[in-house]
């Protein structure tokens, strides 16, 4: 494409790359997912092979699912957030294709190195050094990108989707770079650069900002674009949008030592920790109900469109899943809760429920724009899509919930003489029913992945070059 | 300085801070700025139509 077209045309190229990417991924990390469900129903799916145990399969499905699907939704979505609201092609066609190959050349390599058993053991950090410097230098290329590109934008404001992708941008990197910090002693093996409580204290600050900036953040600059233009109306409260922004970014850093309530960490950073979650409800919900309000006056188009059914629902979910983490986070709640199946119920009532349906929700109005179609090839196959991920999110967190609470009362039950009232095997046998309704929860989820491949693969076969090059083009004239 | 007194002097930065964004994001002075760019999703439609965040949601009350 030649200079002269291309500063009058979006780059939509890496957004379509990217997001049929995140369809791809999805497939992949959830079957996953709904596989590894599936062997702690049936044990002998291990198939007795070192790598494909639940423990090397597990950080594949938890990369791939996070990184894989949720980070190539996070790039396409904030390159075509970012140059739709700068008005303003992206600043660098080929940063933007290294970011591309980049980012799926660290997906195929943890696709390779975590069923061989490579390592750093750190949770949602496993990729070993080689990897990490990596995925350092990609993510680097994907700030220049984005921050680039607002710089040289055609618009007046930065608007607040750009405030919140840029924060997930820049505290990501901060919380990589930090946490993977280590001695390599070979190509593939590295010790971390931290021990004892203070390389606990790292991780779960690296591991809850994850969640915060990563899985949070990121995915509340696509609801502050994809909530308002699905709906056709501005955001309920642009004033309340830059509150939640400064809030929520200047509480979640602190919230990481709920994770090591009881542990070898000091009482006062537990504490700390604790009290830091439970404030966090205020800018969560203070997001929540600004996303909710935008449909003020217009929620009688939930009854027609599937796609803004999607984007609500994982709001719904948001707000349940954040009033849910303070409430884990309180010590004497997280007493029962930890290590137990609610923890796992948590997270995927966050990670279904809000980061993928808002994802999914997201693709389903942007696929068609970026490939130049009027909508989807099928709106009846988003509507299903919509239903098969209500229900399996809810059948998942459901059963958890039975599970943890069931495991936190078995496992701290004591008879009279100060002995266990029951043994580990008796409480995990009693999960055994909770793990079945999981993996079938797990199952229509991805299921629903499989309907959107099959959408993506027709809207995308039915598209025309000559019509997405059209669709790329930055209207005149319209720029503030 | 004991630690107490640094934490303190923490807690009060930040609340400053804190009421310090909400009189700035509330102040009427940035009303049309805000409301500029609260349509900045819109601007590039098709059919340019100004729209007010005020008057979207007030007419439908």
């Amino acid at each position: 494409m030649s200079t002269a077209i291309s500063q009058t045309a979006y780059n939509y190229k890496v957004v379509r790359q990217f997001a049929v990417m995140t369809v791809i991924w999805g497939v992949i990390g959830m079957g996953l997912g709904v596989f590894i469900a599936s062997q702690l129903v049936w044990p002998e799916l291990n198939f007795g092979l070192e790598w494909t145990s639940f423990g090397r399969l597990r950080p594949l499905h938890t990369n791939a699912v996070i990184f894989a699907f949720g980070g190539c939704a996070l790039m396409a979505t904030s390159f075509y957030v970012v140059q739709r609201t700068s008005q303003v092609r992206l600043i660098s066609d080929s940063l933007a294709a290294f970011v591309f190959w980049g980012w799926q050349a660290v997906i195929v390599l943890a696709v390779i190195t975590l069923p061989l058993g490579y390592t750093s053991t750190k949770e949602y950090a496993e990729l070993e050094w080689p990897i990490d410097i990596l995925l350092g230098i990609v993510w680097v290329a994907y700030a220049v990108v984005f921050f680039g590109t607002i710089v040289k934008r055609k618009t007046k404001h930065i608007y607040v989707g750009n405030w919140f992708f840029g924060a997930f941008i820049l505290v990501t990197a901060l919380l990589h770079i930090v946490n993977s910090a280590a001695v390599p002693v070979s190509l593939f093996k590295s010790y971390s650069a931290y021990s004892g409580a203070t390389d606990a204290m790292i991780q779960w600050w690296y591991g809850h900002n994850a969640v915060g900036f990563f899985l949070t953040t990121g995915f509340l600059g696509m609801m502050y674009y994809f909530v308002p233009k699905q709906a056709e109306r501005p955001i309920y409260s642009y004033r309340l949008s830059i509150v939640h922004f400064w809030a929520l970014i200047t509480l979640y850093i602190w919230a990481g030592p709920h994770h090591l309530h009881y542990t070898a960490l000091p009482d006062w950073a537990q504490s700390l920790g604790m009290a830091m979650s439970i404030i966090l409800l205020a800018p969560s919900w203070g997001g929540m109900i600004n996303g909710m309000m935008s449909l003020s006056g217009a929620w009688h188009k939930l009854r027609t469109d599937p796609i803004l059914r999607f984007l609500v629902v994982s709001l719904a979910f948001y707000g349940m899943s954040t009033f849910e983490g303070p409430m884990m986070a309180i010590k004497t709640v997280n007493a029962l809760s930890h290590y137990t199946d609610w923890t796992i119920g948590h997270v995927h009532a966050g990670a279904l429920g809000w980061v993928a349906m808002i994802s999914i929700g997201a693709l389903y109005h942007m696929l068609p724009k970026v490939y130049g179609r009027e909508q989807m090839h099928s709106i009846a196959l988003i509507n299903v899509h919509f239903w098969l991920a209500t229900i399996g999110t809810v059948l998942y967190i459901a059963s958890m919930w039975v599970n943890g609470i069931t495991q936190g009362l078995m496992w701290r039950a004591v008879n009279e003489d100060g002995t266990l009232t029951y043994s580990f095997v008796e409480a995990l046998e009693a999960s055994h029913p909770g793990y079945v309704v999981r993996m079938i929860g797990g199952a229509f989820f991805a299921t629903g992945m499989l309907f959107m491949a099959y959408n993506t693969f027709r809207t995308v076969r039915a598209a025309k070059p000559a019509e997405y090059d059209a669709a790329a083009q930055i209207p005149v004239g319209v720029a503030h | 300085m004991d630690i107490g007194t640094i934490r303190g002097i923490g807690t009060a930065v930040v609340f400053i801070a804190f009421v310090g964004v909400v009189l700035w994001a509330y102040s009427s002075k940035r009303k049309s700025n805000f409301d500029e760019a609260a349509n900045l999703p819109f601007a590039d439609d098709p059919k340019p139509k100004a729209r007010d965040e005020q008057s979207s949601r007030s007419n439908n009350q």
